[in-house]
């Protein structure tokens, strides 16, 4: 499906980029790059690094070595919310969604960087302000759609089942028209029929809005069907990178997941 | 109306009034905990210190006066305090909170004791510590109306003390529910890392916050200054705040209503019913009494929300 749109420039490079805390070595000397459009992978077993690497791509964590050129820019470290506003939006492996708030607001602070008018008008709920917020609200409402939650729209997430919960924040994600869109594992803990949906919404995405995906998953029948391009972490360290079916010939990759005895 | 019963409408009526006011001093601590988990000891104090800023830009003998020989109108003083509001709000952020981002709300709160303490020094010495007679021209005396029709004694600042607080309950709660910064201060109040990633600046958030609880603040400072005179003494009115809280839950807006008028009323209602059996003078103590069986029967109050933990 996502083939016929073309794969473009690089869109974010990481170079040479090392991460440690103390003395564990979380990511040594990591470099890979993401085209525009395409959906890439970032796969390795458990304490590969994965996790932290996406961390970095969005500003949680600052890697000791390295830089980071986004959209032409080349900088040491970002900041979270300077990472939203560029247009990098992502989701969580343990879920981060505001408990308390429904759907719909939760969505809506997806639109956050988006709103502009200010506090003045804000606290009156007046004029301008009004204004823009009704036009944010149909945006929303056109992925509550897209995402087939309108049953839940009122519902305060944190009574959601997880499945849900996670579709919900793919939603937070994508209110804010992301360029790069990270994906923590987006299909941790689901059942096969979840999978399939964040599948489709994944690719749907993709397809729709071309907007660019990185994503982290351990599903390896998921990840391989899915992606373009699959960079592969182990300890730390990259040992892959390429299409699916070079990485499933690569010894290294093979070796990492099946074991090897040295 | 027989006159007992009037009597009691009359210690129902000055009751309510009287939680009004508190109603007006736990707002502030409310905004703050919602938005943050903290809770703000300093919040007292801010109201002292707005109280004190407004009388030095309004006042005869007030800095203003001293320093230019005119005293400002009213409406500009107000604004330049709430101006003087924002600014605290943005050093509080720049010199405190900045370097606490993550750290256990117990931390946080130890925080707000040194603030108040800080803040009540810089009072002290940028405008002095004697009692200050604050006449913003909020109608004295007892309401005329409210005399002759009904028979009962109200006085005319504490019934507009109570069309404050309705405005202010309104106007927060639209802000709260509708807008999109509302919704910013919620989402930083629920998850912080969430909040980043969606492009919330924490920083902005909390000068935010606390911007509004000053200017909360200002607004109790105003009426309780107008009622006793600006003194040291209103800063203990958080105190009072307290009881108020637990009653009515420390997450909830309406709640912090609710619980002041209980608080108020069952203050008076104590004081003369019950209070002759101990000798009087339980006014001071029955709040927090009342507060502590509340604890043991509902500790999120009426209207806060339940924190279920899994032990």
């Amino acid at each position: 499906m996502h083939e016929n749109k073309p794969i473009g420039d690089v869109m974010l490079s990481v170079d040479n980029i090392s991460l440690s805390f103390g003395g564990v070595h979380a990511l040594e000397n990591i470099s890979f790059n993401i085209r525009e459009h395409e959906i890439r992978a970032i796969i390795g077993p458990n304490g590969a690094g994965k996790s932290s690497m996406l961390n970095v791509i969005n500003g949680f964590y600052h890697p000791q070595e390295g830089t980071i050129t986004y959209k032409g820019q080349t900088r040491k470290q970002m900041k979270p919310h300077e990472a939203a506003r560029t247009g990098i939006a992502r989701t969580f492996q343990n879920i981060a969604l505001f408990k308390g708030m429904s759907t719909l607001d939760n969505i809506m602070t997806g639109r956050n960087t988006m709103m502009k008018k200010g506090v003045f008008w804000q606290a009156l709920h007046l004029g301008p302000a009004l204004n823009e917020e009704l036009e944010h609200r149909e945006f929303v409402e056109n992925i509550i759609d897209f995402l087939e939650i309108e049953h839940i729209r009122k519902t305060p997430v944190g009574r959601l089942p997880y499945g849900l919960q996670k579709r919900v924040e793919l939603g937070r994600a994508l209110a804010a028209q992301p360029e790069l869109l990270l994906l923590d594992e987006p299909m941790a803990g689901m059942n096969l029929e979840e999978k399939e949906d964040m599948c489709r919404f994944i690719l749907d995405v993709n397809d729709e809005f071309g907007t660019t995906i990185a994503l982290i998953e351990h599903d390896m029948g998921v990840v391989m069907d899915i992606s373009d391009r699959v960079v592969v972490l182990d300890y730390g360290k990259k040992i892959g990178d390429g299409t699916p079916d070079e990485v499933r010939a690569n010894q290294d990759v093979i070796d990492a997941y099946l074991g090897v005895s040295h | 109306m027989s006159p007992d019963f009037l009597f009691f409408l009359e210690i129902i009526v000055s009751g309510l009034m009287a939680g009004v006011m508190y109603s007006l001093v736990a707002l502030g601590f409310v905004l703050i905990f919602k938005a943050s988990g903290i809770f703000n000891f300093a919040q007292g104090v801010l109201c002292l210190f707005a109280a004190l800023a407004l009388y030095d830009f309004i006042a005869p003998g007030g800095w203003v006066d001293r320093w230019f020989g005119f005293t400002l109108p009213v409406w500009l003083g107000i604004i330049m305090t709430a101006g003087v509001m924002v600014i605290v709000a943005w050093l509080i952020e720049r010199l405190v909170l900045r370097y606490l981002v993550n750290q256990a709300p117990i931390i946080l709160f130890m925080a707000t004791i040194g603030l108040a303490y800080v803040l009540e020094g810089m009072g002290d010495i940028l405008f002095g510590s004697d009692v200050k007679p604050l006449d913003i021209g909020l109608p004295q005396g007892a309401s005329d109306y409210m005399l002759d029709t009904f028979g009962l004694y109200v006085e005319k600042l504490e019934i507009v003390a109570a069309f404050v607080a309705a405005a202010l309950v309104a106007v927060l709660a639209v802000f709260f529910q509708k807008t999109r910064i509302g919704r910013a201060l919620r989402a930083v109040a629920d998850d912080h890392q969430a909040a980043l990633s969606v492009g919330i600046s924490l920083r902005t958030i909390w000068v935010i916050v606390w911007s509004v609880a000053g200017i909360v603040a200002m607004v109790a400072g105003i009426m309780w200054g107008s009622k006793s005179g600006v003194q040291f003494s209103l800063s203990l009115i958080a105190l009072k705040a307290l009881p108020v809280l637990i009653l009515g839950g420390f997450t909830s807006v309406p709640g912090a209503i609710i619980g002041g008028l209980i608080i108020g009323v069952g203050e008076k209602l104590a004081e003369i019913y019950v209070g002759p059996l101990f000798g009087g003078a339980i006014e001071n103590w029955f709040a927090y009494m009342l507060a502590l069986a509340f604890l043991l029967v509902r500790p999120q109050g009426l209207f806060g929300e339940k924190i279920i933990e899994r032990v």
